[in-house]
């Protein structure tokens, strides 16, 4: 047997694991994008402050997204692990006295069960993560993702000792087959018969890419791993490099992603340092680098043959695919392409093996998923469950339902190209095919929850302009089309439709899908079909009866005050625009509808729910 | 008003930090942006000549990326999420708010220089929305009420850069 190369990577590990042993006390802070937003950076500060002033010496590790974004910021006290959450730096002392010092839980801070109102104490008890199954997510929480050692601590690095010494990429591939993982970036393709495809394809040298350019609104889960545990990506395509044979990769990231773009570029240059990347990798004579490009606000550029054109410095538009990207990808040379989340699945099937990864999920469809779930739902974020896990379960259990109570209506997936799915689909199991069988896709893997307060017509006229606005303009059909359906669409919207627009819309679907080149086009009809297909009442009293059942659309709504909840506070007054509404005070106003403009202000400033919209 | 001699020596240090290949070309652009806020023509001709390339493809590619601006921008940038969850929580309303309070559409300047206003297809912190980000920092969760003293606190204070 050749010699074990990563036997210096388990060194570490070792000493490692003294350091972060069961008793240790440490806290782990949230410090993915949303919980910045919030503040958990000065909380950071405050608590190391404060643990130097009461002269203690414990680590406030500064973590990747635990994924409850709702919530944030979180705090975990170690080695109890109590889960502290919407933590403010005024919370900071107490907690480092009470519960840091003396292991006391400040109920105050506890997540409260929103049923039992039971306090609960850690992660796995709150409903949000009890179902979860966050086998690739799930380590954001317990690592510093700008350190290594962080990552070798939790078997960092493992799976690739393991390809190199025990494996041959032959070996590989065949594992990653037998496992059953489908591309995570949309498409679902078999990820083992595309590295298969590059291993055999002719012409040197080969690539392997990460696309990061997550582009579909609504979704995050790609930028929480490159901020999160970065090394996870890299381990997967080093992997990936060693299977194909590749020696060049690259992470092609969007630009609104600075942390990630930070997190990644530190991963890189410390697996370079540890002898992880560069030249004979771990001792053997596998040699792979990776390199950081980032994207320039493309959507297109999400699309293979498009990401290869901006990587080589073009404007980023798709071409034909009569030969595949395996046989010609960037600079015309073999290569794989992979989504984050794709490439950060490999570690765990190299180490677990491909039998354990292919038990979990559906028959189709295996592991695990990271979905956003966001929208109008009371607990929104980061969620990871086994395929086939149904929308019931995912909005309900661990969405805990719709904000304020209000009536589901639609959950949105795929992004710009998928579609909504209605009420009386809620039980679907989520996977690639069940989606795809009832109009929409599996995506990146955003979910948009949407309430009876969300108007569909508006739903895919919002994506279509979204889409003619990113349309590249290479294909007619896609450049045209799309622009002809979203005027269709803005008209009615704006009370302006017609008889037989909802049939014109559907044939101009048809010619879009099939003339245009890329999946960018090929899809991009999926909203409007979608939305006609569970919606179309919806479509019709915007068209005959010009109303707009859900109250979105300006041009067919009109604004009134309930005079039974009105108090005549003057708030309205105050804040409207256009001086449209007036009243004396402690007597119910009222609204001038020709000088109001329906911008909501007085709705979003109104206590009590007074503001009736028609 | 940055010097159109000084634009030519930036210009041609970015595109050799960059190796000139032309693969580096939306790189050099967006290094470009970086250093003057916008892409100033003096800059891409400057490119072009130095990466040996015509300057229709410079022009190709920062005209194609919408995370470039071939106008000068204000100090201040104000991005607003446009991306789903935004958009079903309310981002067009908080945009038409920020419209009439800047007096600027998307794509304008405020005629002082002290804002820029912009839309963003998702900056991918949706638990947030609707969001919106004023350089590097983040407020989410915005309200059409706390747009003018946001404002005024950027106009009196300054912002985060």
């Amino acid at each position: 047997m050749k010699e074990i190369p990563n036997i210096q990577a388990r060194q570490v590990q070792d000493d490692l694991r003294i350091n972060y042993g069961p008793n240790k006390k440490f806290i782990t802070i949230c410090a993915g994008t949303g919980c910045r937003a919030y503040g958990s950076l000065k909380v950071k500060e405050a608590l190391e402050a404060e643990i130097k002033k009461q002269n203690m010496n414990v680590e406030v590790l500064a973590t990747g997204c635990f994924g409850f974004c709702e919530k944030g910021p979180m705090v975990v006290v170690h080695p109890h692990k109590y889960f502290y959450h919407q933590v403010k730096v005024e919370d900071v002392p107490e907690i480092v006295s009470k519960t840091v010092a003396n292991g006391e839980v400040i109920s105050r801070l506890l997540y409260r069960h929103p049923d039992t109102k039971k306090t609960l104490f850690r992660e796995e008890d709150l409903p949000f993560y009890k179902k979860q199954l966050r086998v690739v997510f799930g380590s954001n929480g317990m690592i510093d993702p700008t350190r290594i050692e962080d990552y070798l601590a939790i078997d960092g690095y493992q799976a690739l000792g393991k390809a190199l010494s025990e494996m041959t990429p032959e070996g590989v591939i065949s594992e990653v087959k037998k496992a059953g993982l489908r591309g995570r970036g949309g498409g679902g393709f078999p990820t083992g018969v595309k590295w298969e495809g590059v291993r055999r394809a002719h012409g040197e040298p080969k690539y392997v890419i990460a696309n990061g350019d997550e582009g579909d609104p609504g979704a995050y889960m790609d930028r929480s791993l490159m901020e999160g545990n970065p090394h996870s990506v890299i381990e997967g395509m080093i992997i990936g490099a060693y299977a194909v044979g590749a020696q060049d990769g690259y992470i092609y990231v969007r630009n609104e992603y600075p942390l990630a773009v930070m997190h990644l570029t530190m991963a890189i240059a410390a697996a370079r340092e540890a002898g992880i990347l560069g030249k004979n990798i771990l001792g053997t004579d596998f040699s792979f680098d990776i390199h950081i490009k980032k994207g320039a606000g493309a959507f297109v550029c999400g699309e293979s043959s498009a990401l290869f054109a901006s990587i080589e410095g073009r404007a980023g538009e798709p071409r034909a695919k009569y030969v595949h990207a395996v046989e010609k990808g960037l600079w015309d040379k073999p290569t794989v392409l992979n989504n984050v989340e794709t490439w950060a699945n490999v570690p765990l099937i190299i180490n677990r093996g491909a039998d354990w990864y292919a038990s979990i999920g559906t028959e189709k469809s295996k592991g695990t998923k990271i979905f956003s779930l966001v929208g109008k739902i009371k607990n929104t974020g980061l969620i990871e469950v086994p395929m086939g896990t149904t929308l019931y379960e995912i909005i309900y259990d661990m969405g805990g339902g719709i904000s304020n109570d209000r009536k589901f209506k639609a959950v949105q997936t795929g992004g710009p190209s998928g579609g909504c799915i209605p009420e009386s689909l809620l039980d679907l199991p989520v996977d690639f095919d069940k989606l795809h069988e009832v109009g929409s896709m599996m995506g990146s893997g955003g979910m948009i929850v949407m309430d009876d307060r969300s108007c569909m017509v508006d739903v895919a006229r919002y994506f279509l302009a979204f889409l003619q606005e990113e349309s590249c303009g290479k294909c007619v059909p896609c450049r045209e089309g799309i622009r002809r359906m979203s005027d269709i669409l803005e008209d009615i919207c704006a009370g302006k439709g017609k008889e037989g627009d909802i049939d014109l819309l559907e044939n101009m679907s048809q010619a879009i899908i099939d003339g245009s080149l890329c999946a960018l086009g090929g899809s991009a009809p999926n909203p409007v079909l979608s939305t006609i297909k569970y919606f179309r009442e919806e479509y019709d009293a915007h068209i005959k009866d010009h109303r707009c059942p859900a109250g979105v659309c300006k041009a067919l709504i009109t604004y009134t005050i309930d005079p039974e909840k009105c108090t005549g506070c003057g708030l309205c007054i105050k804040v409207c625009p256009t001086q449209a509404t007036s009243g004396e005070k402690k007597k119910p106003h009222t609204i001038d509808n020709d000088k109001c403009i329906r911008c909501g202000a007085c709705i979003e400033s109104c206590k009590f729910d007074a503001i009736n919209v028609e | 008003m940055t010097k159109a001699s000084d634009i030519v020596v930036k210009t041609k240090q970015i595109v050799k930090k960059h190796g000139g290949d032309k693969s580096s070309l939306i790189a050099v652009l967006q290094d470009i942006q970086e250093a003057f806020n916008y892409l100033p023509k003096q800059a891409l001709t400057t490119a072009a000549k130095t990466m040996n390339m015509p300057l229709s493809r410079v022009y190709e590619a920062a005209t194609f990326y919408t995370a470039f601006s071939l106008k000068p921008r204000g100090e201040n940038v104000v991005r607003i999420c446009k991306g789903t969850a935004c958009h079903v929580r309310g981002a067009s309303a908080l945009q038409d708010k920020f419209e009439r309070t800047l007096g600027i559409k998307p794509g304008e300047m405020t005629p002082d220089g002290k804002f820029s206003l912009e839309t963003v297809n998702c900056v991918g912190a949706c638990a947030l929305g609707p969001i919106v980000v004023i350089n590097t920092e983040y407020h989410g969760q915005m309200t059409m009420n706390k747009v003018d003293k946001l404002i005024g606190k950027i106009n009196e204070e300054g912002a985060q850069r």
